[in-house]
């Protein structure tokens, strides 16, 4: 733990020895340096922490509900051929879409409150996890399956004392990896519809030409990408603490 | 008592069907010890699996206490050459596994789990994971698990053939002492001649694939631990050495033939 926030302290430290180099050499108002940024955290907090909350809900219900009906789906999928037979083209064709053009549609349906943000990043997760999953449950060595049946399992035990144990390590690096993809797609939704949430905040910032307050609502964002990063780590080390001792 | 009668298996394999056994016959008396030994890939492990009902015969039969075999038998365990632990779950929990698939209360779990590890030498690593135990270690909590339940037969393919040497005449030991407090069925499959001798009554030596039974060897004298360094022992090593041998180069004659 202490490590940890001593690995964030140095790291927050460079990149703003970074920031702020790159800022005088580029000399552009668009490009403040953290100095001029920093205070802005604290004169707009009013605004920041709610669009930050709005935000971090939003992200956070999208991954979970896509997680909650991807999983189980994988699962089934991986372990059971025909079924991935008459599925995988499906995918394949679906996977590589970006979901991010059902945003006009999810627009017109649900409005422009938090429904169709929510609803794009959990399409988004649903995809990655589904695919991650199924991969996943696929691999699961064949010998602690049979030993596991040998002793009389039935279906659901194996996917309870195997299947679903395996495939965690993989759904925990797919939920990181794809956080930042879930932010990405928050940030564009928020900025093109709807007058709450960080995108909003930043695009809004931009509009009124204050670059300073725009870096403060980027920082607010990074931060909501190290707090997602960290939840899944956090869950996944306590969830698979057996890969802690190493094979 | 295990029972073979004609047993064939064909595998649908991915582009041609493969025979992994032909027409293989075996009985093995109850509580007899009985070592299978035969050239990689000729349906050793296929015929343990038909035994624990995880595979079906394409034809013949596979007959436990006279009553076929088509779905797993409680009473049956399968010890796998990699084990079969679960790295997930922690020592106490990969030995009471077969205990919590067949319902057994959390008391009845307690008693049995502690006194399987115990006979297995291994009370003190309770709460470690598979990962953080050597390979010997791994394999006696393989046999643990098995130990927990109420076992007549016991199948186990090439349990020990990961193990370095040091660990194998330990392990060996402590299978046989097992067998002898237990009194199961066991069909052990191993690579080694020397294994096969000490921890076989009978030494079953299968032709190349597809699998059948080619000679069995007697071997009376087994069950002390100081056979190893016997006459017999030795001579005996000698005999299975034959049956092998003339098994390979029987296969290769025909080889060249075709
Ligand atoms: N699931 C399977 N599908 C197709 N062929 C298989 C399968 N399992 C085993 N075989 C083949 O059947 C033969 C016997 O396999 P196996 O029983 O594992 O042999 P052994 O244990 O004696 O080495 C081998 O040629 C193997 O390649
Ligand atoms: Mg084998």
């Amino acid at each position: 733990m202490v490590r940890r926030l001593l690995g964030y302290t140095v790291a927050i430290f460079v990149i703003l020895l970074g920031w702020h180099i790159t800022s005088l050499v580029i000399g552009s108002p668009a490009l403040p340096t953290p100095i001029d940024t920093i205070p802005m955290l604290q004169r707009y907090a009013a605004q920041l922490a709610p669009d930050f909350l709005t935000s971090f809900y939003r992200v956070i219900v999208a991954m979970v509900i896509g997680t909650v009906i991807a999983m189980p789906l994988g699962l089934a999928i991986g372990r059971t051929p025909k079924l991935d037979a008459f599925l995988a083209p499906i995918l394949y064709i679906l996977y590589p879409i970006p979901k991010i053009v059902l945003l006009p549609v999810l627009l017109v349906l649900l409005g422009l409150a938090d429904a169709p943000k929510i609803v794009l990043i959990a399409i988004t997760i649903f995809f990655q996890v589904l695919v991650t999953v199924r991969d996943a449950a696929k691999a699961v060595p064949e010998q602690a399956v049979l030993s596991v049946r040998s002793l009389g399992a039935s279906r659901l035990d194996i996917f309870k004392d195997v299947v679903v144990p395996a495939s965690l390590p993989d759904l925990f690096t797919a939920l990181r990896i794809s956080s930042g993809t879930a932010v990405a797609i928050l940030f564009f939704a928020e900025a093109i519809a709807g007058r709450t949430g960080l995108g909003y905040f930043i695009v809004d910032s931009w509009a009124m030409l204050n670059y300073p307050r725009m870096f403060a609502g980027i920082i607010v964002m990074a931060f909501l990408g190290v707090l997602l990063y960290e939840i899944f780590d956090f869950a996944e080390r306590r969830l698979t603490r057996w890969r802690k001792v190493g094979q | 008592m295990l029972n073979y009668e004609n047993v064939s298996l064909t595998y649908p394999g991915t582009s041609t069907p493969v025979k992994a056994l032909d027409r293989y016959s075996l009985t093995v008396a109850k509580g007899e010890p009985v070592a299978l030994i035969g050239p990689s890939g000729c349906g050793k492990s296929t015929s343990l699996l038909l035994a624990t009902g995880l595979l079906s015969p394409s034809e013949g039969e596979v007959l436990v206490d006279g009553k076929p075999v088509n779905k797993p038998r409680r009473e049956t365990a399968l010890i796998l050459q990699d084990f079969g632990l679960l790295p997930w779950k922690t020592v106490f929990e990969n030995a009471a596994l077969g205990l919590c698939i067949r319902r057994f209360s959390k008391a009845e779990r307690k008693t049995r789990v502690e006194r399987a590890l115990e006979q297995v030498g291994l009370s003190d690593f309770a709460k470690m994971y598979p990962g953080e135990l050597s390979g010997g270690m791994r394999q006696r909590l393989a046999l643990a698990r098995t130990l927990a339940l109420d076992v007549d037969v016991m199948l186990m393919d090439e349990p020990l053939s990961a193990l370095d040497a040091m660990l194998r005449e330990g392990l060996q030991d402590l299978l046989l002492t097992l067998w002898q407090q237990r009194g199961y069925t066991q069909v052990l499959v191993t690579h080694s001649i020397e294994e096969a001798v000490f921890l076989g009554r009978r030494i079953v030596v299968l032709s190349p694939r597809p699998g059948r039974v080619m000679t069995i060897i007697d071997n009376p004298k087994m069950g002390t631990f100081d056979y190893r360094g016997t006459e017999g022992f030795y001579r005996t090593c000698q005999l299975v050495r034959k049956a092998l041998k003339a098994e390979t180069s029987r296969s290769e004659g025909s080889s060249h033939g075709a």
